[in-house]
């Protein structure tokens, strides 16, 4: 069988995500034994529109955007988002409660006008996506373990339960303890809890879990006086979009 | 060269991606248009950290740049901290320095052995150059993950650090550690000496080309600068952080979604380059060899050199970084019992962080009402204050090699946007010239 075709795409995001992969070095070169990568602006020249994976990455923010990305979904086969941008709006959304006349004001002055915007969604907010790689930024095991699912025609394993419950195994000193905020209990895992790991908190980047009602954690919640709605309104970092349509 | 007529058109809106387009057209040997623009779909941080708290804006606009994203959580940092009257203890000032030093080698290594390596050899990407040239695509890997494995240990992870916080760090490494670690970066430098071979056997294939500029960056009587300093310029010498606005005087061109910058001159160039041209005495004693090695001395005004004072800095980086550990280990690592919530008082003010970053000089500035809430965000980006000096470069190149053969004007024009390094969206293989 022929290798399957991947290309990478870019849409409004910092690259955090591609660069991810990039890093995976000798990782990507054993990837690379399995699928021809023909389109991956980060590191080559070459670009082929004949694809059977797309991996996108960033937010659509434009209108003019939705026509490149009806394009990529005609072509591929397969369409993944990779990154909260592109999974969930991500940072980018934090722009979509303000008037979006005065966000181009603020940064453009005068020629705002010049620089077309909408609010900043999600890749399936404008085309269908077979798969999702979250995080903000993405980890480099769980965009192979997606790749590989995806290679053996399975569907990928994605956590449907909050981050408090990877942190309570971690055995992590909660943030509501240190007297900090954390969205950790209504934010999907997967992640292995690895900002509470390393001291801070959970910002949610992962989006939602899905369901929130029902999947958040509750236990943490009751114990620091929360209701699902209080911790989802507590600082919507990554949240906006999801939020939006709940 | 009289009657050249010549159009090209480097486009991302008919193929797919590919930020930054090149307009050239000549008309019997006299240039009509050659632009430089960046069509980026823009992402409006200044606005979105408005009516943020003090403790996520670090968090926010780190995500403004994944590849320099170290960079932007310090200078974040470091504004916050000024408006706040924060002040971070010598060991974390250390650590920051590392941080740094890991960003800044990674980001190099990256565009030195996968962007402009294929180009000096000839080749589209750096996957035929894994075959033909197999022993240095691995010393160049080897040297790539060292520098990550650098920035996981001080940030928690590569990309969108995780352990840098106002007042210090969540989390620092033991100083085993750190031990591990200096022996890595010992080790290394045969190495790196490996790839500053390679780079010296094919620097003849850089462009030849000067074009007088001004150069701007952080300056420091005493170090290298990256974390901290004065504004320098080779045009006016020195000027304190505080005025960097009347130095980037950015403005707006129609037809580009990146704003540009000047000062004196009609534009000015950042990063590798511009450090070195203003800190060259400052450089490490092998990292100065290594500059040696290729003539380049203060001040160099090619900006394909770019490329060479990066390799220059990753030598720099390295010698730094061991001299940095070796100072902690004299001292003893400190378990601060604050570390993850240290205290802070919360007040008004405006504050300016300027920091080094692959790219060049970076600054945000922010202003915080008396609850710790921004009210006002500016940060100013390394590749917005090249675009104005690509353009002129582009404009100065053409007439110089306009008998060249159309592939090889191609190749030029890309080299030279590419020797910016102007942040991986803009600068990378796909920067496609099309001759119509
Ligand atoms: S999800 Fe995060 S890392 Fe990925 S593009 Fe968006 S900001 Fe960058
Ligand atoms: S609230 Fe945050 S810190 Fe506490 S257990 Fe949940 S994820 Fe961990
Ligand atoms: S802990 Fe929260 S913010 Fe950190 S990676 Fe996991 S989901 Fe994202």
């Amino acid at each position: 069988m022929a290798k399957p075709k991947v290309a990478f795409f870019d849409f409004a995001g910092c690259e955090g995500d591609q660069l991810q992969v990039a890093n995976l070095e000798e990782e990507l070169l054993d990837l690379l034994g399995q699928v021809e990568v023909v389109s991956f602006r980060e590191v080559m020249k070459e670009h082929s529109d004949n694809y059977d994976i797309a991996f996108i990455e960033g937010s659509c923010t434009r209108l003019q955007d939705e026509e490149r990305l009806k394009q990529i979904r005609k072509t591929a086969k397969l369409v993944v988002a990779i990154g909260s941008c592109a999974t969930i709006g991500g940072i980018n959304s934090l722009r979509n409660d303000k008037d979006l006349d005065d966000v181009r004001k603020t940064v453009y002055g005068e020629d705002a006008r010049l620089f077309d915007s909408y609010a900043a969604r999600p890749i399936d907010a404008v085309i269908p996506v077979d798969a999702y790689v979250h995080g903000c930024p993405i980890t480099k095991d769980e965009f192979l373990s997606v790749v590989k699912s995806l290679l053996l025609g399975k569907k990928p394993d994605i956590p449907t339960y909050p981050v408090c419950v990877e942190c309570k195994k971690n055995e992590n000193v909660c943030a509501f303890e240190r007297g900090q905020y954390c969205v950790g209990p209504v934010t999907r895992a997967g992640c292995n809890s690895c900002c509470v790991n390393e001291g801070t908190i959970c910002w949610g980047c992962r989006g939602l879990v899905d369901n929130p009602n029902e999947n958040s954690e509750k236990e943490v919640l009751i114990k620091y006086g929360l209701t699902v709605d209080d911790a989802i309104n507590k600082f919507k970092l990554y949240f906006g979009w999801q939020e939006r349509k709940r | 060269m009289k009657e050249r007529n010549l159009d090209i058109n480097v486009h991302h809106v008919t193929r797919v991606e590919g930020h930054g387009n090149i307009y050239v057209n000549v008309r019997k040997g006299t240039i009509e248009k050659c632009e430089w623009n960046i069509s980026e779909a823009p992402r409006f941080f200044e606005a979105m950290v408005v009516g943020r708290n003090w403790r996520e804006l670090h968090h926010i606009t780190s995500r403004i740049c994944g590849i320099c994203s170290i960079g932007h959580t310090l200078a974040s940092l470091r504004a916050t901290e000024a408006a706040m009257g924060i002040t971070i203890s010598e060991q974390d000032l250390k650590l920051r320095k590392l941080a740094l030093h890991a960003e800044n080698m990674q980001s190099h290594v990256l565009h030195l052995g996968f962007l402009v390596l294929p180009d000096l050899l000839g080749v589209g990407s750096v996957i035929p150059v894994a075959s033909s040239n197999p022993e240095e695509v691995k010393t160049v890997l080897r040297v790539h993950r060292l520098a990550n494995e650098m920035s996981n240990l001080l940030c928690g992870r590569t990309t969108h650090p995780q352990r840098l916080i106002p007042g210090g760090f969540s989390k620092i490494p033991s100083m085993k550690e750190l031990a591990e670690l200096r022996e890595r970066l010992q080790a290394s430098v045969p190495d790196l000496l490996k790839v500053a071979e390679l780079f010296k056997s094919l620097a003849s294939k850089l462009p030849d080309f000067t074009r007088e500029t001004e150069f701007i960056g952080l300056t420091k009587p005493d170090e290298y600068a990256f974390y901290d300093g004065n504004l320098g310029s080779t045009d006016t010498g020195t000027a304190p952080v505080t005025e960097y606005l009347s130095f980037t005087n950015e403005y707006i061109v129609p037809w580009s979604t990146a704003k540009r910058a000047k000062h004196t001159r009609d534009s000015y160039m950042v990063g590798a380059l511009a450090r070195l041209n203003l800190n060259y005495d400052k450089l490490s004693p092998l990292a100065k060899k290594t500059a040696e090695l290729f003539g380049l001395k203060p001040v160099c005004h090619n900006p394909f050199m770019n490329n060479i004072a990066q390799l220059v800095e990753v030598v720099h980086n390295v010698e730094d970084s061991i001299r940095l550990i070796d100072e902690l280990e004299a001292t003893g690592l400190q378990q601060q019992p604050d570390y993850n919530n240290p205290p802070i008082k919360v007040k008004a003010g405006r504050g300016i962080g300027a920091v080094e970053v692959p790219r060049g000089i970076l600054f945000h500035d922010y202003t915080y009402n008396e609850k710790g809430i921004c009210t006002k965000a500016n940060c100013v980006i390394p590749t917005n204050q090249n675009h104005g000096n690509i353009e002129l470069d582009m404009k100065a190149l053409v007439p110089k090699i306009l008998d060249k053969k159309e592939k090889e004007i191609e190749l030029s024009l890309e080299m030279l946007v590419r020797a910016y390094d102007p942040c991986i969206s803009c600068s990378t293989h796909y920067v496609k010239v099309n001759f119509v």
